[in-house]
């Protein structure tokens, strides 16, 4: 029968309690703590087996060697030799280990230093482990016995006591280690269970503090290597919010904005058609309506472009190229616009610009900086198109000399749908700094705006080179 | 001309028809892509107008690979709602031979239409010199004439103006004038393109007693003799 859970419904509930509750760190520590424990369990039953085993291989080497001196002493010079043989090592034996005992058949004692033959001992192939009484006190030995070719039978053994001592010695100090070590193991366990439940609560803390909603949420930096992960959640979260505040805008900009065109237009054909009474008027109506849509149309574009950009998606046009002649011909592509509005556009551009990024885009933000500048200047001055390198930044500059912006429109200038209250009367549909903002960052870079003694800069920083982080 | 219109929703289906019928073309018309797949392998067209997101499972860009894998090389005109950058290289690399992205004008559509159709005549044939009425201008020394008088122009200025007299007696809206003269792919918002239109005139056409170049409302310019 097979061992089913199901059949225990009660464990099965245990079960699924106890892993409902099983986390990576607990698992990580688990599995630490189990294999520290169970190496160092191997490592000392290794040692114990090899010192232990060694010291019974040197008795049972020792014991066999004199068993053959003896047999040899026999061989040269019969049983009083033998016998002598067996007296002199008693006496060198200073140790008092080594036992002796040579009896004829019939079991009457010739030599040797022990009061009688074992009963145990029968067999002549084999180590017995023996305690004998001698001289008083009890030991334990290790005894081999020998039959020699006429019937003797010599006994040959070592006192083992020493071995005894240092085996049981050996084997607390292993026991010991052994549960010092497992000591260890489970609070190591313990300690990286909790370091790890750290590191993870803290992503945990931060991912729900985002998951109800609360997008300024970050996680700390702690100064070690968790802080790579750290970082890049960061960066996601702030790409994220990113992302999520321009749906927001767009949304928003779309409610608010776009509706009052499409309102302008649809009144404008409803009243046409309650009203109008001439075909000429019908006509001018539906041809006004529909310069609203394009109107419509055309600010949705440039939403779309701008959250584009912002998406980061047109990375993949950047190239390494000289700006100059894009800026030349931007500069040229208004150069007859500002003309008409009585200005002049005056470059001041290096002979050459490297640059790593979209020229395109790069072109649409200054089209739009002149754009503005032309839009605010009073007729008579001068727009100018600066470009220059400092250190590992492009900048590219357009100047107005016209009534500049007050503090407060410019921090909101690059906001969508932001329009300063004197631009109310210009075309446009306050998107122009929005659409530069989302250049820039795309690009790594940024965008200011620096208020003069007469006039407005309008700043795009760009990094030279290809950012590392993008 | 004959022209094959492959483009699912009526009421855009139908307002092309119309406008293409009135200034005299012949239409034939599917709504879905399978249809018009047949039409476009089976038949002859001079221009074909592909919405690119079409039901049926063929969809414009598809239609528009199996023409040109057949070596058809009908101009093709793609019409969709999908504004990307990125969309329209994906159209123009699948062989299209332009994009234009709803919603669009009906003017800025025939302007296009008709200025494909011409391009497979008279732009591709090496020209050195074009001339419109008494205005010529000379490719080769790039030089301007009026009767006996000599322009003289910017070379931005000599671009639109050849590019105005290689569609003579036809309508170019401003959008193809910044596609093609300038190159660019954005609304610069303001009217920069009518300013270098009036600066022109002001060359080709001021001192002179019959102007050539005409503006035609919410459409663009034509450049015509009469």
């Amino acid at each position: 029968m097979r061992f089913s859970l199901s059949r225990f419904p009660m464990l099965r509930l245990w079960w699924k309690r106890a892993w409902r509750f099983r986390s990576a760190g607990l698992g990580f520590s688990l599995a630490y703590g189990l294999v520290f424990a169970l190496s160092a369990t191997l490592f000392l039953t290794f040692l114990w087996w090899h010192t232990i085993g060694a010291l019974e291989r040197e008795v049972g080497q020792a014991v066999d060697a004199d068993a053959h001196g003896l047999a040899e002493r026999w061989m040269q010079g019969g049983l009083p030799s033998l016998q002598r043989a067996i007296q002199d090592r008693l006496d060198q034996d200073v140790e008092d280990q080594d036992l002796y005992l040579l009896i004829t058949p019939g079991g009457k004692r010739l030599a040797g230093n022990m009061p009688a033959w074992p009963e145990a001992v029968q067999r002549a192939d084999r180590f017995y482990t023996l305690k004998i009484s001698r001289a008083g006190n009890t030991a334990t030995a290790a005894l081999h016995a020998y039959i020699l070719p006429d019937g003797l039978q010599l006994l040959v053994g070592r006192d083992i006591r020493g071995r005894d001592i240092l085996r049981r010695v050996l084997t607390e100090t292993f026991l010991w280690s052994w549960l010092m070590v497992t000591a260890l193991a489970v609070g190591g366990a313990w300690v990286v269970r909790g370091i790890f439940k750290r590191i993870l609560s803290s992503i945990a803390r931060t991912t729900t503090a985002l998951a109800t909603g609360d997008m300024r949420q970050r996680m700390p930096l702690v100064g070690n290597d968790v802080d790579l992960v750290a970082h890049s959640i960061n960066r996601m979260l702030d790409r994220i919010s990113r992302l999520m505040e321009g749906v927001k805008q767009v949304s928003n900009s779309i409610a608010h904005d776009l509706r009052t065109p499409i309102t302008r237009a649809r009144n404008r054909l409803e009243d046409a058609a309650l009203h109008a009474r001439t075909t000429e008027e019908m006509h001018e109506a539906i041809f006004r309506a529909v310069a609203d849509l394009d109107h419509v149309t055309s600010v949705f574009d440039a939403l779309m472009r701008i959250a584009q950009i912002e998406a980061g998606a047109r990375r993949a046009a950047f190239e390494t190229t000289d700006l100059i002649r894009p800026l030349h011909d931007i500069a040229e592509l208004y150069e007859a616009t500002a003309e008409e509005a009585g200005l002049q556009i005056a470059l001041d551009l290096p002979p050459r610009l490297r640059f790593h990024g979209d020229s395109r885009l790069i072109q649409q933000a200054v089209a739009n900086m002149i754009d503005n500048a032309i839009k605010f200047s009073p007729a008579g001055t001068t727009v100018t198109l600066r470009a220059s390198v400092s250190g590992a930044l492009v900048r590219i500059s357009v100047t107005d000399e016209g009534p500049g912006m007050s503090e407060d429109d410019l921090m909101r200038a690059s906001e969508r749908f932001f329009r300063a209250d004197q631009a109310r009367n210009t075309p446009g549909a306050g998107l122009g700094l929005s659409l530069v903002q989302a250049v820039a960052q795309l690009h790594g870079g940024s965008l200011s705006l620096e208020p003069l003694q007469r006039g407005l800069r309008v700043v795009l920083s760009l990094p030279v080179e290809e950012p590392a982080s993008a | 001309m004959r022209i094959l219109l492959v483009e699912d929703d009526p009421t855009v289906r139908s307002f092309i028809v119309k406008g293409l019928k009135e200034t005299g073309h012949l239409v034939e018309e599917a709504d879905n892509g399978k249809d018009g797949l047949f039409l476009a392998v089976s038949e002859n067209f001079d221009i074909m107008i592909l919405d690119r997101m079409l039901p049926g499972g063929i969809d414009g860009l598809r239609i528009l690979e199996t023409l040109r894998a057949q070596n058809n090389a009908t101009p093709v005109l793609l019409l969709s709602a999908l504004a990307d950058v990125d969309e329209r290289v994906a159209g123009l690399k699948a062989g299209g031979d332009d994009y234009m992205t709803k919603p669009f004008a009906f003017s800025e559509l025939l302007a296009r239409v008709e200025a494909l159709a011409r391009r497979g005549s008279a732009e591709q044939a090496p020209q050195t010199k074009l001339v419109v009425a008494d205005l010529e201008m000379d490719l080769l020394s790039r030089t301007v004439k009026r009767g006996e008088e000599k322009i003289d122009l910017q070379p931005r200025e000599f671009r639109l103006l050849e590019f105005l007299m290689r569609h003579a007696g036809q309508v170019v809206t401003r959008t193809m004038l910044l596609e093609r003269v300038w190159d660019y792919h954005f609304d610069p918002q303001t009217n920069v393109i009518d300013v270098h239109v009036s600066r022109l005139r002001q060359k080709v056409d001021k001192p002179f007693e019959t102007a050539l170049i005409h503006t035609i409302r919410n459409a663009g310019y034509i450049l015509r003799a009469n």
